[in-house]
Order: structure tokens, then sequence, then C-alpha cells
């Protein structure tokens, strides 16, 4: 009800914002759209009317206060999660019960989890090539090259025999990201990827985000990390209560937000 | 009254190895053997416990034994005039009812030939250095069944048919586990699969069919399946015996199995399944890629611990008149020629040796296969 929204439309990024990479929008290039999205656990209703538009290009980072929705937000862009009420519309395809357009939209989707979520039975290099090779049935050949070169590119190119086991957090990740990027996603999706991570693997992963964003990826991501955020996105959004409180550019959402609830979600974290 | 010193390393230092008496032989004794008093008393108890149990048994099977021989006679402490072992010549004379009942002598070369074929066919697979892991495979599975079905019933290609009545002994035995073995796998992991599927109807039909399985007890199967089932089946229409046998065996194994296979379901955490289902994987191929292969590294003790209770619960087939190599074994107690009071001990310790040592290498290979497929923990 009271939710202040900035639905900028392609929200001209500010020229000269420090590292900031260019948009790369062609105007009504919509990636996603979510109309009116209820979702109930059980009797908790944790997605309250949200009602959001994310242009081709766009990196948005999504942050709040925990259970205010914000992971099953996004969950919900390539239906890990289902919801009750509502409409989703990824690439110009609306997901539907229908198990076709949850496949398509799936494969257009990356998802990058807080715990990295590899497959701990498989090497490195078989943990990119799996899907590349059954979902995208390319020959197996030509799925190795293509991961070795998602993996030259999150800097582990040496790690692709070992198992996910052997690898420290940081490298997980990194490994994760790869594994998404083998798909050749249009759209990639964030859930709070540096949460279990150590402090000094923070970084590695953060960094392997931004060259990412630099090279015009639509990203959604949830985290904490404001550097990151001031950095990367073009737009903030705040949840709370299930419902997005604030969409701004992040030198308005950091320097002068307009709702309360940011104002104190703020004051909480950056000490 | 001075402040305490504070200590800061200036120079780092290397590893360095540890003190001699932790490690090596005399390290382990000490710790491992003679830790504490209890320890010690535990070691020395343990010891000589081992010594009352061996010394009989070596004495028993070796020194005391009886190695040549033509009747009972040469198997008696009156004859010998000394305490006696084990009558080996009573399986010698024996061991071909023993390995293959009464399958007629002109036609033994077809059950050697079959076990040649599957010796030569699964040895390869067990070794997974070897290439053409597929195709070895198939071949095992898929091809060897077939042809050691019709190598032993016969009946094509010239060969006599030959009935499973007169089957017996370790072909038996061999015959029940590994078509139990085979079968029971598969069955078992669907029913798992089953049992948590989002399918209200499918879910309750697995339920039902493991928990009726799990709740009747094998030997009530065996009796079930071969002499009241002829009676709810069409007049003429027969089944053999020995197939009865097998189909109930399956159905018996495969809702334990169920059961084991679930287990290892229920350790995959959520994650695996989300990232498989945001990597664009359906349903099976997420089932056969990510979650089998892992639930059923979890489960692999299990999985074995259910083939070697199946391996010697296949001698519950004596109930229904199938004789496997136990059944041979007291059929061969009532020959009067090798009548002796050792003649039970020295059956029972002739089948107890075949049992163990290929449910201890059963279990050796189990082990060696969880180890190899030990990638770490997930997390």
């Amino acid at each position: 009800m009271d939710q202040e929204r900035r639905q900028g439309e392609g929200a001209a990024a500010a020229p000269g914002e420090g590292v900031a990479p260019p948009m790369r929008t062609t105007r009504n290039q919509v990636a996603i759209e979510i109309i009116d999205l209820n979702k109930w656990f059980g009797s908790f209703h944790v997605l309250r009317d949200v009602k959001f538009k994310v242009m081709r290009g766009e990196r948005i980072v999504i942050s709040g206060p925990s259970g205010s929705g914000k992971s099953t937000l996004l969950r919900c862009i390539n239906r890990i999660e289902d919801w009750q009420q509502g409409r989703v519309i990824v690439d110009g395809v609306e997901l539907t019960q229908d198990l076709k357009t949850i496949d398509e939209v799936r494969r257009e989707v990356g998802m990058v989890f807080q715990q990295f979520n590899l497959f701990p039975h498989l090497t490195v290099l078989e943990n990119c090539t799996l899907a590349p090779i059954h979902v995208r049935h390319l020959p197996r050949r030509q799925a190795e090259r293509l991961a070795r070169l998602y993996l030259e590119r999150v800097h582990i190119p040496e790690q692709a025999d070992k198992y996910p086991a052997q690898l420290s957090g940081g490298q997980q990740q990194r490994v994760a990201i790869a594994r998404a990027l083998c798909m050749e996603p249009k759209i990639m999706l964030f859930d709070e990827p540096t949460s279990s991570l150590d402090p000094e693997m923070v970084k590695e992963v953060l960094d392997t985000m931004v060259e990412l964003a630099m090279d015009g990826m639509t990203m959604l991501v949830v985290s904490h990390e404001m550097g990151f955020a001031r950095q990367v996105a073009n737009r903030m959004v705040l949840m709370d209560a299930g419902q997005i409180v604030e969409v701004a550019e992040p030198k308005v959402f950091f320097e002068n937000p307009q709702h309360e609830r940011t104002r104190l979600f703020l004051s909480q974290i950056l000490h | 009254m001075s402040a305490p010193a504070a200590y800061v390393r200036r120079d780092m230092i290397g590893p360095m190895p540890p003190p001699l008496a932790a490690t090596g032989f005399v390290g382990w004794v000490r710790h491992q053997l003679f830790g504490s008093v209890f320890n010690s008393v535990l070691t020395l108890a343990g010891l000589l416990l081992l010594i009352a149990l061996a010394v009989p048994t070596i004495r028993f099977l070796v020194v005391d034994a009886v190695w040549d021989g033509a009747s009972r006679e040469d198997c008696l402490e009156e004859t010998l005039g000394r305490p006696v072992g084990a009558c080996w010549p009573f399986i010698a004379a024996k061991f071909k009812q023993f390995m293959y009942g009464f399958y007629p002598d002109s036609e033994l070369w077809r059950v050697n030939l079959t076990y040649g074929l599957g010796v030569i066919l699964l040895a390869p697979l067990l070794v997974p250095r070897l290439p053409y892991k597929t195709v070895n495979a198939i071949l095992f599975f898929g091809v060897f069944p077939v042809v050691a079905f019709f190598l032993l019933v016969g009946g094509v290609f010239g060969l006599s048919h030959v009935e499973t009545r007169v089957w017996g002994g370790m072909l038996v035995t061999l015959v029940i586990s590994f078509t139990g073995i085979i079968g029971c796998l598969p069955l078992g992991i669907l029913l798992a699969l089953g049992r948590r599927s989002d399918l209200p109807i499918v879910r309750m039909l697995c339920v039902i069919f493991i928990e009726f399985w799990r709740g009747v007890p094998l030997i009530t199967v065996l009796f079930f399946a071969t002499y009241m089932l002829p009676l709810f089946l069409p007049g003429n229409w027969r089944i053999d015996p020995l197939l009865r046998v097998l189909i109930g065996v399956i159905l018996f194994a495969g809702a334990y199995m169920a059961e084991v296979v679930r287990g290892g379901l229920q350790a995959i955490p959520r994650g695996q399944y989300e990232g498989a289902m945001a990597l664009g994987f359906g349903y099976w191929r997420m089932t056969g890629l990510v979650i089998l292969p892992q639930a059923l590294k979890y489960v692999i003790p299990g999985i074995v611990n259910s083939f070697i209770a199946l391996f010697k619960d296949t001698t519950l087939v004596l109930i229904v008149a199938i004789f496997d190599l136990l059944g041979q074994l007291r059929a061969a107690f009532a020959d009067p020629n090798w009548s002796t009071p050792v003649t039970l001990f020295t059956g029972f310790a002739f089948a107890g040796i075949i049992y163990f040592v290929i449910s201890f290498a059963m279990s050796r290979y189990a082990l060696y296969t969880e180890r190899r497929l030990d990638t770490g923990v997930a997390r």
C-alpha cells in the first residue's frame, strides 16, 4: 500500500557514477516482469502484491531484513518456488503450471545459491558440463570446451579436475557461477552468494560478479554487500514484510533514502 | 610484581615431526592396546578369547582332520585310534551334488560354461580402471542372464531340457541370489522414489507394497508362491517352481531395498534438488544424474547388508523342496555310507566356509567401492 516505487523505466544510470558500467538497456526490452505476486507459506503471507519490472542489462541488488521475502521472490523467478497468485513473465515467457514453460525459463535463467549447491559426486568440470550435455544436448567435447572457457573466466581453470569438497568456499562459489554460465543464460540470479563465505573469500566472488556485470549480464542479486551494490547496481530494491518498500538508484538509496524503513535498515547494517 | 611477559613470535616456524612415542609400532601398542588399565584388561581378555576360539577351530579343520578316505570307516575314531576332526573325504565324495544337485552328468558343462561366462563378464566390471564399462554392463546385466537361462534350462539350439527340479546345491543358491540381487535393486529404487513422490496415488501404492512385503516372513512368501499361487491361477497355467520362488524373492528383497534406498534419498539436502532444477533438469534426469548417484553411495553399506542377507536367506527355499547348497548338504547327511559322529560338523563347516568367503568378498568389495567413490563431505 505504502509502497513507494520508482519504476524508472530503463533507469538511466547516472553517468560518471564511479565504476558503474554503462547500461546496455534497449527501451522496452523487458527481461522480467512480476505482476501482483502473492505467496503464502502455510498461513504466512511471505510475498504481498509484489510488482516489479527488470529491463535487459539491468543489475538489481535486493536487500532487506531477513524474512522479508527477498530470497523467495528471487526463487519465484525460475519457479523453484511456487506461488498462489500473480504472474511472472521471464524473457517474454509466462511461467504457468505447464512444465514446458518452466523448462524454457530455467534454461534462460542461471542461479547461484548461498550454499553453492554444487554436486559433490562430480568433479568441477563435470559439474559444469552436466547440464549443457543433458539439458542443452551439446556434444561432450563442446560442453567441456565451454566449461573450461567459463572456469577460465572465474579464474579457476586449474581446479577443473578436483572435487568440490577439495576447494575453498570462495572457489566453490566461483565454480557455481561458472556452472550457471555454462548454460549461457540471459539472466543470472544470485541468492546471497557471499553470505556463507569466510571474510577472506568474499572479495574473490564479488570480483567475479563485478566482471560479469561489466559484460552486460542481466543480474538480480540478493545481498547485503553494500560496497558491491554501490559499485555495480543500477537500481537498489529494499524489501520488508514481503513487499518492495523502496526502489532507487544507489546514489539516492544510500544518500537520501525516501522511506523510513530504508533509513532504519541502512543504519543497522552500515556502521 | 612484574607485568606478564608478552611473547610474540618473530620468526614463523615450519611444521615439525610428531614425537616418536606417538607414532610407529611402539606408539600404537602403547596408545591403542595398553592406553589405560581398562584398555589393558580388554586387550588381554580379547587375546584370550581369540586363542580359546582359534585353537579348537584349527584343530578340527586341519590338525585332526581326515584328508583321505573312501567311506565312513576312515573317519571313525575307533578305526584311527585318535580324536577325529573334519571328515573331508565326505565332502569330496558329495562335492558334485553340493555344486550341481542332480543336474545330469552329461550336461554339467553347461553349468560350468555359465559360471565361466559369469566370471569372465563380472571380473572386468569390478575393476574400475578397465574400459568399456557400458558395454560390459549391458553384457553382464542384460545379455548374460538370457544366455544363462537358455544354457541352464535348455530345450533350444539342440540343448536337452533340464528341469529345474533336478537343479540343486550351489547352482540353485547362486541362481536365486544372483537373480534376487540383480532384480531387487531396480525394484527397490523405483519403490523408494515412488514412496517419496508428490503423486498421492503412486505414493500410496508404493507404501502399501513395501509394507505388505516387509510385513510377511520370507517363508510365508515362498510357501504361498509354491503351494497357494497355483490354486489361484487358471487350471493349465503352470509356472516353474523355481521361477515362482525367484519372483517371490525379488519382490520381498525389493521391498527391503526400497527402505534402504529411501534412507539415502533422505540424506540428500534440498539444495541438490534446487541446484539441479535451476539448471533445467527434469525429474528423471535430476534423479538419475544428481540425486541417485549420491543417495546410493550413502547407502552402500545398507545395500550390501541386504545383498548378504538375501544371499544367506536363499537357503529358506528348502521349505518348498528346492535344494540349495544347504539342502543338498542335509540330504547328504542321510547317507548311511558316510554316517559318522563328525559328518554333520564337517558339512556345516564346509557350507559355512563357502558362505563366509562369498559374503566377506561382497563386504570387502563394497568397502573398496565406498572408499573409491568418496569425494569428501559436501559441507
